[in-house]
């Protein structure tokens, strides 16, 4: 299944500074597998020790928080659109 | 010793989770390591050296009477912003049974009249400094507003992004500054999300992405003023509104660089933060003991700070933990008593946030969670005329009379016996 992942500028130094790539996963979980192997030592930024998810990091699938879904288990289906975003603060 | 004198403070940046350093250029995230924000460094003994009450005293009535303690290199863009009134607020004080409650009311703040006056005139001197032209922001309203007027003076262009539904002030004092104004269909959060891409792409100086360790500073400035203003002291316990939780955090790091560079004596403050019930993240996160936040999707009248996504959440629930302060909700209704109770009490017409923290310190107050001796100072952030429509309905209304005296004293009388319904429902 085929999803776009948007890769934001801090993080594409592990994808040849390319913006967007194109991955197949099932889960949100196995997508961070999959940029792993695609990308190595990319996992280790957006995961902590304990192997989760960084909390200044924002996943939002098709614009929606993964928070709001199924966190890491959120399934992904073919043409979902990925986003990670830093946290930035407001107003 | 020159050299002392001469060179700015301004060291750097440094991740606040792991530590890592950083040159001080537009990044905002701890890409090498943890992704946890950055924070600047500053040398604080070259600070201590220059800097005096008396220094502090001649300088001008702006936040750059603290330059020093704001990380530029060179000439601030001063528009007047900052060193805003420190009211002492005895009727509203009597009305909530405090003895010493003073309101620190950045409702008139210059050029824009909130808070975010302070932070972009820091954000575009340092966008300005770094070489961009084009300055932006994701916006609940204030800061859209601070970022097209600022820009406007000093010359930059702007472009700015804010949900599509603020309030028609915050909009038109927008686009009064003709900036490029992008409404986006979505909420605050969405916003943001949008500008971390815009901002991957187009090179610009987001103040509140890229520029955010320079811009977040500003906040700071509101510690700085209050204790100079108590006279050289810090206050007892302070109130402010949580959005993103930033401002709460720099007001406590702007007490902590007085009291490390000995220009007040230390003393303990309590931290008390108020939210929306619409959208209170932060504050749920207090009442169930937790250290982590859960974002909630916004639904309040207090839209400035609607965010359900706070980046200094976590760091804001430890303050008001570690220094014994609360964080509460309160319901868009209170927050409209709010804003009625310190306009009728004081004479200041705030926004919603600012109603929310009144809400906020009557409550407090209710449940005993502030000491009546203790001296306290309300933040509030914005003016009330930019968001009317939150109270459109829940105040009077005008008598319409003729250009008779007869006229005029019949509804005196009407007036006179409406007020005296109300007094009898009222203490003071």
């Amino acid at each position: 299944m085929p999803v776009q992942v948007l890769i934001p500028t801090p993080l594409q130094k592990f994808t040849d500074n390319q913006a967007t790539v194109t991955l197949e996963a099932d889960s949100v979980q196995a997508l961070v597998g999959a940029l792993e192997s695609r990308f190595p030592g990319f996992s280790k930024s957006l995961c902590d020790e304990s192997g989760k998810l960084r909390r200044f990091l924002n996943i939002y699938v098709n614009s929606e928080d993964i928070r709001f879904l199924e966190n890491e288990a959120t399934p992904l289906a073919d043409g979902d659109e990925v986003s990670i975003v830093p946290a930035v603060a407001g107003g | 010793m020159t050299s002392t004198l001469t060179r700015s403070p301004l060291q750097g940046l440094r991740c606040k989770e792991c530590g890592h350093p950083y040159p001080a250029a537009a990044r905002h995230v701890c890409d090498e390591v943890c992704f946890g924000p950055l924070e600047v460094v500053y040398d604080y003994e070259a600070i201590r050296a220059r800097t005096s009450r008396a220094s502090i005293e001649a300088g001008p009535a702006s936040i750059w009477r603290y330059r020093d303690f704001l990380p530029i290199e060179g000439d601030p863009i001063d528009v007047g912003t900052g060193f805003t009134p420190l009211l002492q607020a005895n009727r509203l004080a009597r009305r909530l049974g405090l003895r010493r409650l003073y309101i620190k009311n950045d409702g008139v703040n210059m050029p824009t009249l909130s808070f975010k006056d302070r932070v972009v005139s820091v954000a575009l001197t340092r966008a300005r400094e770094l070489g961009f032209s084009t300055v932006s922001c994701a916006s609940t309203g204030n800061l859209a507003n601070s970022t097209a007027a600022i820009a406007a003076h000093a010359g930059m262009d702007c472009c700015v992004f804010i949900p599509a539904d603020l309030e028609a002030g915050k909009v038109l004092g927008t686009l009064i500054y003709n900036p490029t104004l992008m409404a986006v269909r979505g909420n605050y959060d969405q916003v943001n999300r949008l500008c971390s891409e815009v901002a991957n792409t187009h090179g610009w100086g987001f103040v509140n992405i890229n520029l955010r360790p320079y811009y977040s500073e500003g906040s700071k400035t509101l510690g700085y003023e209050v204790i100079e203003q108590l006279g050289w002291e810090l206050p007892d316990h302070i109130v402010a509104p949580l959005a993103s939780g930033s401002l709460f955090t720099k007001i406590r790091k702007g007490f902590d660089e007085f009291i490390k560079v000995g220009l007040v004596d230390e003393k303990p403050v309590r931290f008390s933060g108020a939210q929306a019930s619409g959208c209170s993240p932060i504050a749920q996160a207090f009442d169930e003991g937790r250290d982590f936040i859960t974002p909630v999707k916004p639904s309040t009248i207090a839209k400035s700070i609607a965010i359900g996504n706070p980046a200094d959440g976590p760091y804001a629930l430890d303050i008001a933990r570690r220094t014994g302060g609360s964080i509460a909700a309160v319901s868009d209704e209170e927050i409209v008593d709010g804003i009625k109770l310190l306009a009728e009490t004081e004479g200041v017409f705030t926004e919603t946030a600012g109603g929310t923290t009144i809400a906020v310190l009557r409550k407090l107050v209710e449940q005993g969670r502030i000491d009546p001796n203790e001296t306290t100072v309300a933040y509030i952030t914005g003016n009330g005329l930019k968001t009317t429509e939150a109270v459109a309905t829940s105040i009077g209304e005008p008598f319409l009379i003729d250009a008779r005296l007869d006229s005029f004293e019949s509804a005196w009388e009407r007036a006179q016996s409406l007020q005296r319904a109300t007094w009898e429902t009222v203490d003071v």
